[in-house]
């Protein structure tokens, strides 16, 4: 089949949306002009967004106003980001607790799944990997209801962060082994075939030969679990209170909860909210961009 | 590609004597310990988690259970069939939840795809400042729905004139007050609006899709159009997009499913009982919410049916073209 058929390969995330040689352009073209002010005004559309969110954030009450709407603020302050920071902050202490061992945890799960898949190819195996895959496509909503029933009523989990890890674990199976799988395949077999000839079982070759070479899909799977259970927002409607949820909860219930709507402090709260996953985009953009292209399970 | 473990002898096979006698069982069968134990917990989980609970599911649609009596226990429940089924789709409420995910889905699908198409394209030849624009564009990607709803919630207020903000305040700005309107408030072309933060948050995810596929056209092929003669706009309508199917089908598939399961900016940018922006997803949560969990459970399994349908012919191409290669 064509080249766009490859398997991500989780060593370069973004090999696949690299440049590739051509011959060059005129240097002034018409075309070239065109080009650019069409990306330039995609670019404001998509920046627009973030600019009323950060000049609402420093307004005051008095800016309120539909004339100012657009308008830099008319005196800066910090009101808003104190107010958003006091009412968000156990919520993002609390979402940190949850995000960092949902990912751990999941990331465990699915580079052993997706070890075993790359490499043993018993029965049934396309299936039962084509079993796990389709956990990630389904509508939580089609589970939610005998799932409260499972986790609150029978397990007895406590409502919250608890539940929560629990279930960004669990859903997260399908996406972790996907992206371990597809790393996994572009291991060289003899690797694997040289810790065999010195006598190493399964297990053995994973713990001493496989995992050392993980480091670069772990990082590509921690990040894509963080950052979706970071902005997770249906489990935490479900399974969680603001008092004890997320952070997407809690700025919900912060930005659209009180009766009479005070954009600057919801602003700043969303804005607080991102942070986290924004400073990963920024830092850690192309691991961030591998784990979104195996979404795709294949290009 | 990796049939070494079944075609070389293992650990096991190792000892046993050269020749063509089957091995004995208790070899093989110590082959499949290591890693059904690597496996089997996740395995076990994923057989509860999403196909128990989707069995249990169903079961709990086909029942009366839509009362706080018979849902906390106090009363049994009993099967009725698809009489909850038949119920919803009747349902002139639940009709609307249907006819919105229509709109929603339409509006999404078309948009998010022609925007991360022309993306794609506009960045597919060289251009200084590649990486900025391509970074730009994905960043909506990284953060919650929640967190731009909140946004766009105020860029798309429905109040006009004096108490405008947002796109109307702007419009009245620049000089089109015509253009203002009540966005999402409109109860039967409301939704179309919230399908506006969703373009802007997934249009990049197709342009990175789509940009993958535009790389992944062999060189020579360009070459070749260009060596016929073919100006730059037949060499992509003739050379380069009919390439592009692939990619174009994964992203119907990818932006379709989760068209029907838009929830996160519903809520944050209306509100879960707001009647113009009512769709299926939401209406689970109002459902459970008043006790109705066979009404719940049937919407759920109504949702599960449609993503069915389209992500399973499309596991089961990826998982032939797997075996092909």
């Amino acid at each position: 089949m064509s080249s766009t058929t490859t398997t991500v390969a989780a060593p370069k995330p973004d090999e696949r949306l690299r440049l590739a040689p051509r011959p060059r352009e005129r240097k002034f073209s018409r075309g070239r002009t065109l080009r650019y002010v069409l990306l330039l005004v995609f670019l404001l559309f998509v920046l627009t967004p973030v600019y009323v969110l950060l000049v609402t954030s420093f307004k005051g009450a008095g800016d309120a106003t539909a004339d100012s709407a657009w308008a830099l603020p008319s005196t800066w302050t910090l009101e808003n980001w104190s107010a958003a920071w006091e009412a968000l902050a156990p919520a993002i202490g609390r979402t940190f607790l949850m995000v960092i061992p949902a990912a751990i945890i999941s990331s465990v799960l699915g580079s052993m799944n997706g070890f075993v898949l790359s490499r043993w190819r018993f029965p049934y195996a396309n299936l039962v990997f084509t079993l796990i895959l389709f956990g990630m496509f389904i509508p939580y909503q089609a589970v939610v209801i005998p799932l409260a029933q499972l986790l609150t009523v029978t397990l007895q989990v406590p409502s919250g962060i608890p539940s929560l890890i629990i279930l960004h674990v669990v859903y997260g199976i399908p996406i972790t082994t996907l992206i371990f799988r597809n790393y996994y395949e572009s291991v060289p077999g003899e690797l694997i075939e040289a810790a065999r000839v010195d006598g190493a079982g399964m297990l053995r070759t994973f713990a001493s030969v496989i995992l050392p070479i993980s480091v670069p899909g772990f990082v590509v799977v921690l990040i894509w679990q963080f950052t979706s259970a970071w902005n997770d927002f249906l489990f935490a409607v479900f399974f969680a209170s603001s008092q004890n949820g997320p952070v997407t909860l809690a700025l919900n219930n912060f930005a659209n909860g009180a009766l009479l709507q005070n954009y600057g402090q919801s602003m700043a709260g969303a804005l607080l909210a991102s942070a986290p996953t924004l400073v990963v985009y920024i830092v850690l953009g192309k691991y961030f961009i591998g784990g979104m292209m195996s979404g795709s399970v294949k290009g | 590609m990796s049939v070494a473990d079944r075609t070389t002898p293992g650990t096991a096979g190792a000892t046993a004597p050269a020749g063509t006698a089957p091995r004995p069982r208790r070899h093989r069968n110590r082959r499949y310990v290591a890693p059904l134990l690597l496996i089997s917990p996740s395995l076990v989980i994923v057989a509860v988690f999403v196909y128990g609970l989707i069995a249990v599911n169903i079961r709990t649609s086909l029942t009366d259970a839509n009362s706080a009596a018979t849902v906390t226990g106090q009363e049994p429940t009993s099967f009725v069939g698809l009489a909850n089924y038949v119920a919803l789709l009747q349902d002139p409420d639940f009709q609307h939840s249907l006819a919105n995910m229509a709109i929603y889905t339409v509006v999404f699908l078309v948009g998010a795809l022609a925007v991360g198409f022309v993306w794609a394209w506009l960045l597919d030849k060289p251009i200084k400042g590649e990486g900025i624009f391509r970074s730009v564009y994905l960043f909506p990607m990284a953060v919650s729905f929640v967190a731009s709803g909140v946004v766009w919630r105020w860029l798309l207020n429905s109040n006009t004139g004096d108490s405008a903000s947002g796109l109307n305040a702007l419009f009245e700005m620049v000089g089109l007050g015509f253009l203002q309107n009540s966005w999402w408030s409109n109860p039967t072309w409301g939704i179309a609006a919230i399908a506006l933060p969703a373009v802007w948050q997934l249009a990049g995810y197709v342009m990175a899709l789509f940009l993958a596929g535009f790389r992944g056209v062999p060189e020579e092929l360009r070459e070749a159009g260009r060596m016929d003669g073919a100006s730059e706009w037949k060499l992509y309508r003739y050379v380069v997009f009919p390439q592009l199917s692939p990619v174009l089908l994964s992203a119907l598939i990818i932006i379709g499913h989760m068209s029907l399961k838009v929830f996160d900016l519903i809520l944050s940018i209306a509100d879960s009982a707001n009647y113009s922006t009512k769709i299926p997803a939401v209406d689970v949560l109002q459902y459970k919410s008043s006790f109705e969990y066979a009404n719940a459970a049937a919407v759920g399994t109504i949702l599960l049916l449609l993503v069915a349908l389209l992500i399973i012919p499309y596991l089961v191409r990826t998982a032939r073209a797997e075996k092909d290669r």
